[in-house]
């Protein structure tokens, strides 16, 4: 028989799992408030705001963060037109080589970032491309694709290909259909796709170390910020917002995705 | 006046498949036309190839006349009713049967009207704020010809549009589309493998076999006078016999057709011996055996039911043999 209650030390090693892996983020977030600007003391000597004031005075954090803004909303944008038309290519088609090619799109995530970035910074450097904000977006892309494919090509086999076919019937072409039946059939995915893409784009580290030149995505200057001993509290300040900018879609993500199980178009 | 459809030399292939191979035949306006036949008859694709959905590999469709080669299916004067109902899920009852007509760009007030005029024709009135996903399945097979017949298409595709319904309904569906297609006039093609409701709905029939029509006729002659041992053995499991046996019993060397119910239990007849009975409720079917033949015959309710092993004496009218062409 089973018992519908946990026993005590499952849910004792349940919530010390939970504030293991939270509790970190509470104290990076405490130390925005702290007064103490040279090192990390635990606890705080004092709590002030001044380091939202100082942050938002920075030009350098304000340079950082319309970067990774730039940069994660084009790679976002690239990711969705060609995930989406790469979905719709393996959903409908039939064709050859489509497993290996299937696998060559998803491969780029299950790579370690170490290799996409390293690979590509010899690309360029073979090409004679200049490393620029463009050379970050296509390393971020990369990853990108790969998100948003999977969300589409879920969605796209889950649609019933007669609605395409009922569509044309009565009277509409490809773009009508598309407008009126297949994009609000995959809206939902396309956009938890696009929001997954943004948010990891937005805090990448390790391909963007290979492929920018001197320009600094957020995530890279906090990790400069972090070896120099100078007003210290605003990269947790910075830290804070990073989180919240990058919990957010991932949470809006998950409630538009939410109760969509049943086979869209299934009449039977 | 061109036929409604009409198929020339018509062939579509699937790689070395011969889906569809040299079908030629001539729908009229007007006409409840059945296209029947076991899956994988090609019977669908002559459907589609209708509808546009399918391009002849060989060979032209045309309707009322017109080449459609290379005609996409938003072209076309035709509608189709799809197996799955193929309903718009994210939109509702009405803007799913007035999808046609915001395509086409007519105005909110008429596609509202028109809308609201096709979902009384198909007695679904009142339904239009509803999803799909809400109605049962017969009610989506009301929405789906709804939203066909909205477009008024001169020819309306349905497609084994009554196979997911369960016998109570879709003999109910039967009644209602033959009336309906004679209150709106226009031409329908309907694509079924069951053959009794091809027989009941269609004014002609087209029986399909391995992509090529073994014969096209009404009901009754499709049922009485089959062309080939195929269409006898499918269009009510006639017993088929071949040529040596015919001329033993006949006289004539040619394969032959006996109807499981034009067979009976006679004094001095030909000798067969009881295999197996099954108690059918209007009836008890015999298996029997026959000069080495498989027979199946129909005894009428009431009727002494002899055992397996048994042997008894069976016959039948001269004119209940039916003699064909050939296999």
């Amino acid at each position: 028989m089973r018992s519908d209650r946990a026993p005590l030390w499952l849910k004792l090693a349940a919530g010390a799992g939970l504030l293991f892996l939270h509790v970190p983020i509470l104290i990076i977030f405490a130390y925005a408030f702290t007064t103490e600007d040279k090192s990390y003391q635990w606890p705080p000597p004092g709590l002030t705001l001044q380091w939202f004031a100082v942050t938002w005075n920075r030009p350098d954090v304000w340079e950082a963060l319309s970067l990774s803004l730039r940069v994660a909303a084009v790679s976002t944008l690239i990711a969705l037109v060609l995930g989406t038309l790469c979905a719709a290519a393996m959903a409908r088609f039939r064709f050859f080589g489509r497993e290996v090619i299937s696998l060559l799109v998803i491969l780029p995530i299950a790579l370690p970032g170490i290799i996409t970035g390293i690979s590509l910074r010899s690309a360029f450097n073979l090409a004679d491309i200049p490393f620029s904000y463009w050379t970050i977006v296509l390393g971020h892309a990369t990853f990108c694709v790969v998100v948003v494919y999977n969300n589409a090509v879920a969605r796209f086999r889950r649609t019933s290909a007669s609605l395409v076919e009922a569509s044309m019937d009565l009277g509409a072409n490809g773009f009508q259909t598309f407008r009126h039946v297949i994009l609000p059939n995959i809206a939902t995915a396309l956009l938890a796709g696009g929001m997954l893409a943004f948010a990891l784009s937005f805090d990448e580290v390790i391909v963007t170390t290979f492929t920018a030149g001197q320009q600094q995505t957020l995530p890279i200057w906090m990790l400069e910020e972090l070896v120099r001993p100078r007003q210290r509290p605003v990269t947790n300040v910075v830290a804070m917002v990073v989180v919240l900018v990058t919990f957010l879609p991932i949470l809006g993500a998950y409630y538009l995705t939410r109760g969509t199980e049943t086979v869209a178009g299934q009449g039977k | 006046m061109p036929a409604a459809v009409e198929f020339r030399d018509v062939c579509r292939f699937f790689g070395t498949v011969r889906a569809v191979d040299r079908v030629s035949m001539e729908i009229a306006e007007g006409e409840f036309f059945a296209m029947l036949g076991p899956s994988g008859s090609g019977k669908t694709t002559c459907l589609r190839l209708i509808a546009g959905f399918e391009q002849p590999t060989h060979g032209a469709v045309r309707i009322f006349g017109q080449d459609m080669t290379g005609v996409p299916p938003y072209r076309r004067a035709v509608n189709t009713v799809f197996q799955d109902y193929a309903l718009f899920p994210h939109l509702n009852v009405l803007d799913n049967v007035a999808y046609g007509l915001m395509v086409a760009g007519r105005g909110r007030a008429e596609r509202r009207r028109e809308a609201e005029a096709a979902l009384e024709l198909v007695q679904l009135p009142g339904y239009g704020a509803r999803r799909p996903g809400e109605l049962s399945g017969g009610q989506r097979q009301r929405v789906a010809l709804a939203r066909a017949l909205v477009m008024k298409p001169r020819v309306l595709l349905l497609d084994e549009t009554l196979g997911a319904l369960d016998l109570k309904l879709r003999e109910q569906m039967q009644e209602e589309l033959k009336a309906l297609q004679r209150k709106v006039g226009i031409t329908f093609v309907f694509v079924t493998h069951d053959q009794g409701e091809a027989l009941s709905m269609a004014d002609r029939i087209a029986v399909f076999n391995e992509g090529r029509i073994e014969q096209i006729g009404t009901p009754e002659e499709v049922y009485n006078r089959p062309a080939k041992p195929f269409v006898a053995d499918f269009v009510g499991s006639s017993n088929v016999l071949p040529p040596e046996v015919t001329f033993a019993v006949a006289g004539r060397r040619a394969w032959a057709s006996l109807r499981p119910e034009a067979i009976r239990l006679v004094g001095g007849g030909r000798p067969a011996r009881v295999l197996a009975t099954a108690f059918l409720g209007a009836s008890t079917r015999l298996h029997l055996e026959m000069a080495g033949l498989d027979i199946t015959m129909l005894l009428p309710r009431g009727a002494q039911v002899p055992q397996p092993g048994e042997t008894v004496s069976i016959g039948w009218a001269d004119g209940d043999l039916h003699l064909m062409e050939s296999a």
